[in-house]
């Protein structure tokens, strides 16, 4: 049976992981390369590496970062940040990244999705999208959320996928970083109108809130950050606990 | 030993080549014809759409030297697709090494592709998963298949059953991507470099 998938993301900053500091086990919980080597062992089912810096300077850091990646680890990895043309998902690739995650280019020029996916393969565009729930609609926001778009988050998701995206990974900002639950209504509306996979990013705060992104959200991946990084939960446990909801995993 | 990797114009093998890298092993990335028929084993790994495929590896005559091959050969995704019979995509004629024919998943409920991890069951003569369990997680991503039929040596299921591993004579491969699947991926390209 195809298994539910457990994400964690690690965000990059000039090369550096930043929040991974309660792994005391680790050499240098900093080192991206050390610490997505350690979720593959422990249960991950892909990895997220997130630029969040995203400079050109950083680009060739983030190429060879990849590739140090690529040759440790064994398991999907996706990059995003900052990526916004054929050259940039080219380099990315060619290092040995499985996908890659584009999210305020898709936007200002979509056709940038079509020409991704014809060049690349669907299989590895993964279109991010971040939402927030404004006066009664939900709309589509950029720049790390901070700007809102004349975009319902809905309409995009379907157009993502006319246009060839291969899944969607979809925050909430209005449930990131509360940890009182994924946006499971939404992710829902999205996951049922789509044929293509929905990551469930933004609230994961418990076991439960994983439970529920699954059953009420209908979502196909759940991707969390911090609740990783500071072993609140650990991967192997809240895959342990959800295989005994039900819920097909990998053990 | 000298492993060829088959270079063609379907998606990108740093995965592959890294994978090889983590076991220690030696390779070669070719289009050349005697340098792939010199080697001891021969990958054939892809991602990528079947036609385009196809049309480039006619263009450097790699249609008609790699059903030819001797030494073990192991397909991985597309290239697996590639040495069936034909294929759905694009109306495509194939290699023809696997007498089944490639057709794409329809469902009204599940989504397509296929994509994460899925467990497969071996299925009579498995020789790339001895030393691992009868089931195994392993991850796809893929909206075309082939069909259960003699030459199946691993089942998965979605939608429903279909080949996720096929072995005949050198032949071998693999729907997943072995490269990708965490620990028993890389016992299955251990097995078949150690065969």
């Amino acid at each position: 049976m195809l298994t539910k998938r457990i994400i964690p993301c690690l965000d990059i900053k000039e090369g550096r992981t930043v929040k991974g500091t309660n792994f005391v086990d680790l050499r240098d919980a900093g080192d991206p390369v050390e610490l997505g080597a350690f979720y593959a062992e422990n249960g991950a089912d892909e990895l997220v590496f997130l630029d969040i810096t995203a400079t050109i300077d950083n680009r060739k850091t983030l190429v060879e970062l990849v590739r140090q990646v690529a040759r440790q680890v064994n398991i999907p990895f996706t990059v995003g940040g900052g990526i916004g043309s054929i050259e940039d998902v080219s380099a990315l690739l060619n290092a040995g990244a499985d996908k890659v995650s584009i999210n305020s280019s898709a936007v200002r020029r979509p056709g940038l999705i079509d020409e991704l996916a014809l060049q690349f393969g669907s299989q590895c565009i993964i279109v991010a999208i971040d939402t927030r729930f404004v006066e009664g609609v939900d709309w589509v926001h950029t720049h790390g959320g901070r700007n809102i778009t004349p975009i319902k988050t809905v309409e995009w998701a379907k157009e993502v996928e006319q246009r060839g995206a291969g899944e969607i990974l979809l925050t909430s900002m209005d449930t990131d970083g509360t940890k009182a639950g994924f946006a499971n209504k939404l992710t829902a509306e999205i996951s049922t109108n789509a044929s293509i996979p929905i990551i469930a990013s933004g609230g994961a705060g418990t076991m439960e809130d994983f439970y529920d992104v699954f059953t009420l959200g209908k979502a196909d991946a759940g991707l969390a950050a911090s609740i990783f990084h500071f072993k609140e939960i650990e991967i192997n446990a809240l895959k342990n606990y959800l295989a005994k909801k039900g819920i097909p995993m990998r053990i | 030993m000298n492993i060829a990797i088959i270079k063609y114009n379907a998606g990108n093998v740093a995965s592959v080549m890294y994978a090889l890298d983590r076991i220690g092993a030696k390779y070669t990335w070719t289009d050349d014809e005697k340098v792939i028929q010199a080697a001891d084993k021969v990958i054939f790994p892809g991602v990528g759409e079947a036609s385009t495929a196809m049309a480039y590896l006619k263009e450097k005559k790699l249609d008609q030297l790699i059903p030819t091959l001797k030494q073990p050969v192991l397909a991985t995704c597309i290239g697996m697709q590639l040495l069936c019979k034909h294929s759905e995509e694009n109306d495509t004629d194939c290699m023809g090494v696997f007498d089944v024919n490639i057709t794409r998943f329809q469902s009204n409920t599940l989504k397509i592709p296929h994509v994460g991890w899925n467990s497969i069951k071996s299925q009579g003569e498995n020789d790339l998963m001895k030393g691992l369990n009868e089931t195994e997680f392993v991850y796809f991503v893929h909206s075309f298949y082939a069909p259960v039929y003699q030459n199946t040596s691993a089942i998965c299921d979605y939608i429903q059953p279909f080949s996720a591993m096929l072995q005949k004579d050198n032949f071998f491969a693999a729907q997943f991507h072995a490269e990708i699947s965490g620990k028993v991926g890389q016992k299955i390209i251990q097995n078949f470099l150690d065969l």
